[in-house]
């Protein structure tokens, strides 16, 4: 397995670990007007999300710095050719930072931060997607390697579509998430959706399989010549139907997981059909591959043995503070 | 204007009111770290109290900072991808360390800060806390390593037009990073400890929270003392290391337009770059030379050496170095009229000297914003030294575009500053613990103010 492979699966593995956390953040936040009516309930959720969602969002900072370091050609052409939907995105960041944070201290404006938390929460929970449906259907790519279309050109109906599925799953992780956290009256509501979500997300995932299968039949190839890939789809469908089962069972922790695997699952069946390519062009020749568009050899292995000893320390104090905050939050001590 | 004049602009902006976060966050994370160390040592409840009153303060402080800070990392790729094309390899790296071993220990860990005091023993909090400050100290580190390459390329080679990798350790380690990161990290006490005197002292000067105040103020005077007389010999050291290895950025910030030798110190000059001379002039004479090389003869090169289209703006920079170096003279002046007063006992109770340290809050920022200006300005017009010029840098994007972005991020930064100062007041005018601390920690409402992180 060369160096450029595993960077490969280890910037896919930081995608996919911040679709899992910042998306169950995200996912609380769309679900904002609709799981919480009073201050109380609003404060709950937040408080839900208040230990973690900061580190949550180091996974898309640290995916965005892997992404530059291990292939800087493919983070100069996407960030500088999605601008203004990227902009857009860290607006609803930098939005939604201030939202949680200052909702329960500006009081005066609590409205307004409550609706900056969901605008902030809407706009990057469906524009990621949109953005991997953009990759991988293909972008026109002049010969410097710089995006030739326009901002429209990004919401073309397959990624929009892609978008749709994104903000599915998210919805789904936030309302497991909610169901794990909170009780009473916010627990049912988010029962209740989570429910409507799956749904939702099974149907839009179909369809958006079958689109594929249309607009971007380059994402099969890689499954008719290794099989054995077709593990990451399967533990796609695992993850949602073990959310089914939890969900009807009242098992928030389990329906969690599953949205998780389900969320990871999708990345993973995204990933696999794209290898090695990054960044699909209109014209294949101009495509951005993980040999093409990296970074050298001297930089892979420097990469590789910084995130060998990092990583696994992230995970355990993540972890830990997992632990200490286990329970719901209307227990908890310190809130917003 | 051109897509790579509103970048410029954007750029500097987004970076300049990041820094207006960032220092501060350095800073008092240290403080609250070593009061929650007290803490757990002595069991003092007023360590608990203080630094219970600080994380408010670094909580309102943390969250603009990581929300401008997003902003900067995206730029690279979305206004500076053909900069991002050339350095990739060299330059992601700091940037992805940063991440891994920085931002995700300060972020997770300030959880713990923010809502599980209850939760975790006193040791677990002066961890967490440490954490936090070993957090965004180390992040400095590595974005300065970064930003250093810029200035002083090491490590490296051209290849196929891009810049290459030779050595991880050399190029992190350039003859830059040390001297910058040194300075910035005393720069960022000094900002703290201003910050944390400051509003001490308003406290004393109101006759309130004076159990508080005065611990607070003793221990960010300590580091106020020690870093703005550090700063000096560290400001000294990077000017003599940019000297050495960015003489046109010396040349410049020091309006030196003839190579010569016993250069002097200007202190004041009125450039006149047409000319290629300065109109006035009123400095020491030698003692630029004496600074550089330890030798009122040593020569200095002048900004004449180097064809025009590579000198940086001399004016802008000469005013603003000046002005910084004055602004952190006035810092150490302040502290050391401190020590004076606390060998006569008054350190707290000299109204005066209280009334000064409040006013003197804003003085660390301005001093920062000019010093990243110089440095910054001062290498232009390469975006890496002597290898990549920043108008080749930038994205090919529609100018509309960048102006509608930098017209949103102007909006937008002032709205949120606006906030950031109208919460902070609210937070330091309105907090009042009583007599009895207990009773207070039973009450939801610490504060005759709304409060968040509140006890229930």
């Amino acid at each position: 397995m060369t160096l450029n492979t595993i960077w490969f699966i280890l910037v896919m593995v930081l995608l996919a670990g911040y679709a899992v956390l910042d998306g169950f953040d995200l996912g609380v936040g769309v679900l904002y007007p609709w799981l919480a009516r009073e201050d109380k309930e609003r404060r709950a959720l937040l408080t839900a999300l208040g230990p973690f969602w900061d580190g949550n969002e180091v996974w898309l900072l640290t995916g965005g710095g892997a992404l530059f370091a291990a292939f800087p050609l493919v983070y100069a052409t996407v960030f500088s050719g999605f601008y203004l939907a990227l902009m857009l995105v860290l607006f609803a960041l930098i939005l939604r930072a201030v939202a949680i944070e200052y909702r329960n201290k500006f009081v005066e404006k609590k409205e307004t931060l409550d609706l900056a938390f969901f605008l902030g929460s809407l706009l990057p929970a469906l524009l990621f997607g949109v953005a991997v449906g953009n990759v991988a259907r293909g972008i026109p790519l002049d010969a410097g390697q710089n995006y030739a279309g326009t901002f429209w050109t990004l919401l073309n109906p397959y990624s929009l579509l892609l978008g749709l599925v994104g903000l599915a799953a998210f919805i789904l992780q936030g309302a497991t998430y909610a169901m794990i956290k909170t009780k009473g009256e916010i627990y049912q509501r988010a029962r209740i959706i989570g429910g409507s979500a799956w749904w939702a997300l099974v149907g839009l995932y179909l369809l958006a399989t079958l689109y594929s299968a249309i607009e971007a039949r380059h994402l099969f190839a890689n499954y008719t010549k290794t099989p054995v890939i077709y593990v990451f789809p399967l533990l796609l469908w695992v993850g949602l139907v073990v959310t089914y089962a939890a969900l009807r069972r009242d098992k928030a922790l389990t329906a969690f997981v599953g949205s998780s695997l389900s969320l990871a699952g999708m990345v993973a069946t995204m990933a696999a059909g794209m290898y090695p390519n990054m960044v699909f062009a209109t014209d294949p020749a101009l495509n951005l591959t993980i040999y093409n568009a990296s970074s050298s050899p001297l930089t892979l292995k420097t990469m590789f043995i910084i995130a060998v000893l990092g990583v696994p320390l992230v995970l355990l104090y993540t972890a830990y503070v997992y632990y200490v905050f286990r329970g719901k939050a209307e227990e908890m001590e310190e809130s917003y | 204007m051109d897509t790579l004049t509103l970048s410029r602009i954007q750029f500097a902006l987004t970076s300049a009111f990041h820094f207006l976060y960032v220092p501060l966050t350095i800073g008092l994370a240290v403080f609250i770290a070593i009061m929650e160390y007290r803490y757990w040592r002595t069991r003092d409840p007023i360590w608990d109290k203080m630094a219970r009153f600080w994380t408010k303060l670094l909580a309102i402080n943390f969250a603009i900072g990581v929300a401008s800070g997003i902003t900067l990392e995206f730029q690279f790729g979305t206004n500076w991808a053909n900069y991002s094309r050339f350095v990739g390899d060299i330059f992601g790296a700091p940037l992805a360390a940063e991440g891994v071993f920085a931002f995700f220990l300060e972020s997770t860990f300030i959880g713990l800060l923010l809502f599980g005091r209850n939760r975790i023993s006193p040791f677990m909090r002066f961890f967490a806390a440490l954490m936090v400050a070993l957090g965004t100290n180390l992040s400095a580190f590595w974005i300065l390593a970064a930003n250093s390459w810029q200035q002083t390329p090491a490590g490296y080679q051209i290849e196929g037009g891009r810049a290459v990798l030779t050595s991880f350790v050399e190029a992190v380690f350039n003859p830059s990073t040390v001297p910058r990161f040194l300075h910035t990290i005393a720069a960022s006490y000094i900002t703290a400890a201003f910050f944390v005197t400051g509003i001490s002292a308003y406290y004393l000067l109101k006759k309130r929270n004076e159990d508080i105040a005065v611990p607070s103020l003793k221990l960010a005077f300590i580091f106020g003392l020690t870093f703005t007389l550090l700063q000096i010999l560290l400001g000294h050291n990077h000017a003599r290391q940019v000297a050495y290895t960015q003489p046109a950025k010396l040349a410049a910030f020091e309006a030196q337009w003839e190579t010569e030798g016993a250069a002097p110190l200007l202190l004041f000059a009125l450039p006149d770059p047409a000319s290629e001379r300065n109109t006035l002039e009123v400095g020491l004479p030698g003692m630029l030379s004496w600074l550089v090389h330890g030798d009122t003869q040593g020569t200095i090169q002048g900004l004449k050496e180097f064809r025009p289209e590579l000198r940086p703006p001399v004016a802008p920079l000469f005013f603003a170095y000046r002005l910084m170096v004055l602004l952190g003279l006035y810092l150490a002046i302040v502290m050391l009229w401190g020590a004076y007063l606390w060998l006569r006992g008054q350190l707290t109770t000299r109204s005066s000297f209280l009334k000064v340290l409040f006013y003197s809050i804003p003085v660390p920022y301005v001093a920062s914003q000019l010093g990243w200006l110089v440095t910054e300005v001062g290498r232009q017009p390469w975006i890496v030294y002597g290898l990549l010029k920043t108008a080749q840098a930038v994205s090919p994007l529609p100018a509309s575009q960048v102006l509608t972005t930098l017209v949103a991020f102007t909006v937008f930064y002032v709205i949120l500053f606006g906030i950031f100062l109208f919460l902070m007041f609210r937070e330091v005018k309105g907090y009042d613990i009583g007599p009895d601390v207990k009773e207070q920690l039973k009450v939801s409402e610490v504060t005759g103010v709304h409060s968040s992180y509140g006890v229930r």
